[in-house]
């Protein structure tokens, strides 16, 4: 907190044109807008991969039981799509056969290797 | 390529095997019937059409307004004008959601007909919190749990209702919550045209943590950029939230910048971002005074995006007049400014989930508004020099210190820990009663993950790092293609409930579905038995609610309640509005109608006249000095019996019935025409007996055609009291003239 009043606060920007203030709200907007952006690019969420996971053609239940799997096996980071989509190319099946799989339980443990972590 | 799927054939987009018929209602079961291989296409946001010129409507020309609907239900003030229906340039918005969908759609097919575009669909408490997308029909509360069954039934219905009235429907709920991007998803999949995204509010009103927010935000808003959906922010919540609205406008604009400008970042194109902005405070406050400089700064700020000018909420109480007024005035604010999409409150919000005609009365306010003031900024515009020029600068001002302070404070997150938003003093006063939230707290605060390098996601939209691994172009060649790109894809989960589904809403009323027939007052669900009693009782207010409710159950209503009572005076007497369900059905079949009358071509009436001219007398009768009635009937301007080459002999008002019968005598007429408006002790009656005595006393009943109009007359009272016929409210010249010649024919014994 600034405790400083309006007219104190105001003085830098009394003598600014109305196009001016324009300027500086959306410059402002946009300073404050850029680390949420940021983080936008590098984290994922249980809901973007059930999200990604819906458009792959997976149902609400199996999209979930997917994205559930990958938290506990520590999968994350690397995408559920990436998880199903390279997993069936590895064993030559279909997506939505491996998909299902996965949202039964199975098959956790040969996707774990195909990322390089170690069974557990 | 492995993983494509075999590609099944998109069953064709739009319906066209179950078209409305005007005289049935929507039936849901139809709109069930193969819901799962429906598909409504991708549903960018429909502008009405043919805006920005000049168009000639009736008797006059129209500045705002768009390309008119193929059927509607005009203003009942159209009458005096032709019937015009002329439709505003923006988009107008309802929201309707009672809890069961089935219901809502009938709702939304009455709401078009009365020139809504925009149905927005309120999601049912709680589902912000749900961390998955929802499935099945289950009823909801205050609103209805959206999921792919109820969206895709909704279009498929709305897709039938567009093409009744002729414009298409923009379908809108709400991207929030914990399931943003699932939501996301499954909206552009089944057709939604519009939503409601905006991180902020998850944080400061839904708890959901910081972070995750604004991380799920990013890929919902590619989603909706995509889809070219309209977008709406969450701004107006501020409003509806702090203690003192009128206070919070430089933080509602500082909320406004942040959503805007991180959408723009995720891609949404300008012209698909709306503001949702409400005039902050209501009357008695000065409020138009208050109100149109933000309106202004905020339009000054956000020249590239679009307004969606909400109504004021806050201050709104159970009285449905109150509200009415106070968006009236708002809608003053939208056209001396403007508005890409109004939107509607329905007026009895203050009391309960809105009932279905308060969706019509809104979207009637925000129509008979919009047109009365067409074209005004033609003559009133802003003056910007004087106070409200000073109030811009000033609220601009303090919207630039409070984003300037967020930043100095660290940023974002920092500024919600702080408590910065919606503190009810104006900025920079502080009042220390804002919303703080930690950034390690709230909702799904432990469910981030940093993205690997290796990390993809095989999809045709999406935010952020994505790996795309060879030898693919592009990432969602990986599968052959998405949903988006193959909505043969999609997965359709029907029902997860066995006993909360609409099969078994509609079972339980089978009975009114399988006979059309059969019907029973309705405000909400089909058939639910509400009614409305108003009172006006001779007591206090205490008294009165008590009376009202035993008022009711005498009259054989059940689960009476009080749902608006105001004070006339202390002791003289309260107004009471009292709902009530009556238990009971009616059988449309079994009723007798009064007959039809079948009126004349009005060139047959024409042609008649001409060969045997006729001249009435006419006059409004009793102590009455109604006239407008009766010259609408008679006067040539007004498509009277004039027109048609009957002369008339017109009296004015309060005529004696004694002068009157001499005067028809006198002038060799044919006929009588009285009007008799006022109805108190039945006096209406009286006249209508008195002229058939007179007539009879003079010897001149035989020849004389005696007709009564006014809007208690009907032509069963009218007959039972001595008339040839009578004509209520809706009546028209060609009417009465057309039973003038019928009769006469009669009489010569044709």
């Amino acid at each position: 907190m600034t405790g400083k009043s309006f007219e104190e606060r105001r003085k830098h920007l009394a003598h600014l044109s109305d196009e001016e203030l324009h300027q500086i709200f959306w410059e402002l907007a946009d300073k404050i807008v850029d680390p949420l952006v940021e983080a936008g690019r590098n984290y994922t969420t249980p809901a973007i991969e059930r999200s990604v996971l819906l458009r792959m053609g997976f149902s609400s239940l199996e999209a979930q039981a997917i994205v559930n799997g990958m938290i506990e096996h520590g999968l994350m980071s690397h995408g559920a799509g990436h998880l199903v989509w390279r997993l069936a190319d590895q064993e030559g099946a279909e997506i939505r056969e491996t998909g299902l799989a996965l949202a039964q339980g199975r098959k956790w443990k040969e996707a774990k290797a195909l990322f390089g972590e170690v069974a557990s | 390529m492995k993983g494509s799927e075999e590609m099944k054939s998109v069953i064709p987009a739009r319906e066209n095997q179950i078209p409305l018929e005007v005289d049935q209602r929507l039936d849901i079961r139809r709109i069930l019937d193969g819901l799962e291989h429906y598909h409504s296409p991708r549903r960018p946001w429909h502008w009405r059409e043919e805006r920005d010129q000049p168009r000639q409507t009736g008797d006059f020309v129209y500045y705002e307004t768009s390309k008119p609907l193929d059927r509607s239900v005009p203003l009942p003030g159209s009458r005096g004008f032709g019937y015009i229906d002329p439709q505003p340039d923006c988009v107008i918005t309802t929201e309707i959601a009672s809890g069961r969908f089935e219901d809502d759609v009938r709702r939304m097919r009455m709401a078009a007909w009365h020139g809504a575009d925009h149905i927005m669909v309120i999601r049912t408490a709680g589902q912000s919190h749900i961390d998955s997308l929802i499935e099945g029909t289950t009823q909801g509360i205050g609103g209805i749990p959206v999921t792919r069954k109820q969206c895709r039934a909704t279009r498929r219905a709305l897709d039938l209702i567009e093409e009744e009235v002729g414009r298409p429907i923009n379908f809108h709920s709400y991207v929030s919550g914990v399931a943003g991007p699932d939501i996301a998803v499954m909206f552009v999949e089944e057709g939604v045209s519009g939503v409601h995204q905006d991180p902020q509010y998850n944080v400061l009103y839904r708890n959901i943590n910081m972070l995750r927010s604004f991380v799920d935000a990013c890929e919902s808003k590619a989603v909706i950029a995509y889809g070219g959906q309209l977008q709406i922010d969450g701004a107006h919540n501020a409003n509806a939230t702090a203690m003192e609205a009128w206070k919070v406008m430089p933080e509602l604009m500082v909320q406004h910048a942040i959503n805007t400008a991180f959408s723009i970042r995720c891609g949404i194109k300008p012209e698909n971002i709306a503001l949702s902005s409400v005039p902050p405070t209501a009357p008695p406050a000065p409020c138009m005074r208050l109100d149109l400089p933000y309106a202004v700064a905020l339009r000054d700020f956000f020249r590239d995006y679009k307004i969606r000018a909400q109504q004021n909420t806050k201050y709104m109480e159970s009285e449905t007049r109150e509200a009415t007024v106070t968006h009236t005035l708002n809608m003053v604010i939208s056209r001396l400014t403007s508005a890409d999409v109004q939107s509607t409150i329905t007026p009895d919000e203050g009391r309960n989930v809105p009932w279905h005609y308060f969706n019509i009365n809104a979207v009637n306010t925000a129509r008979q508004s919009l047109n009365g003031l067409d074209g005004i900024r033609q003559m009133v515009d802003i003056k910007r020099d004087g106070p409200l020029g000073d109030r811009v600068r000033e609220l601009k001002e303090r919207a630039i210190l409070f984003m300037e302070e967020i930043v100095e404070s660290g940023g974002y997150f920092n500024a919600v820990e702080g408590g910065f938003f919606v503190d009810s003093a104006e900025y920079p006063d502080r009042k220390g009663d804002g919303i703080a939230r930690e950034l390690d707290g709230g909702i799904g605060n432990d469910s981030l993950y940093l993205r690997a390098d290796d990390y993809f996601a095989p999809v045709s939209v999406h935010f952020g790092k994505n790996t795309v691994p060879a030898p693919f172009e592009t990432a969602s060649q990986a599968i052959g293609g998405d949903t988006f790109e193959d909505p043969s894809k999609i997965r359709f989960i029907d029902e997860l409930d066995d006993y909360d589904n609409v099969h078994v809403r509609i079972a339980e009323k089978q009975v009114y579905y399988d006979n059309p027939q059969l019907i029973r007052p309705e405000v909400e669900f089909m058939a639910d038995g509400f009614v409305v009693l108003t009172l006006m009782l001779p007591c206090d207010r205490r008294h009165a609610e008590a009376a009202a409710l035993v008022i009711g159950e005498k009259m054989g209503l059940s689960d009476c309640e009080v749902i608006h009572s105001q004070v006339m005076h202390p002791s003289e007497g309260t107004y009471i509005e009292l709902k009530g369900r009556v238990g009971f059905d009616i059988d449309l079949s079994k009723l007798v109608l009064p007959e039809e009358i079948e009126t004349l071509s009005e060139a047959e009436v024409r042609e008649e006249i001409h060969q045997y001219p006729m001249t009435v007398v006419a006059a409004t009768v009793g102590e009455d000095e109604h006239s407008v009635g009766m010259k609408e009937i008679l006067d040539i301007k007004h498509g009277g019996i004039e027109g048609f080459g009957i002369k008339y002999h017109y009296l004015g008002t309060s005529c004696p019935i004694d002068k009157l019968v001499d005067a028809a005598i006198e002038t060799r007429a044919e006929a009588i025409l009285i009007s008799t408006i006022i109805s108190h002790n039945n006096v209406h009656y009286d006249n209508m007996r008195k002229l058939a005595d007179v007539c009879a006393e003079k010897g001149v009943r035989d020849r004389l055609i005696l007709v009564a109009g006014g809007t208690q007359v009907s032509n069963e009272t009218a007959v039972e009291s001595g008339m040839d016929a009578g004509f209520g409210r809706g009546s028209h010249g060609i009417d009465v003239a057309s039973f003038l010649v019928t009769r006469r024919r009669e009489m010569r014994g044709e």
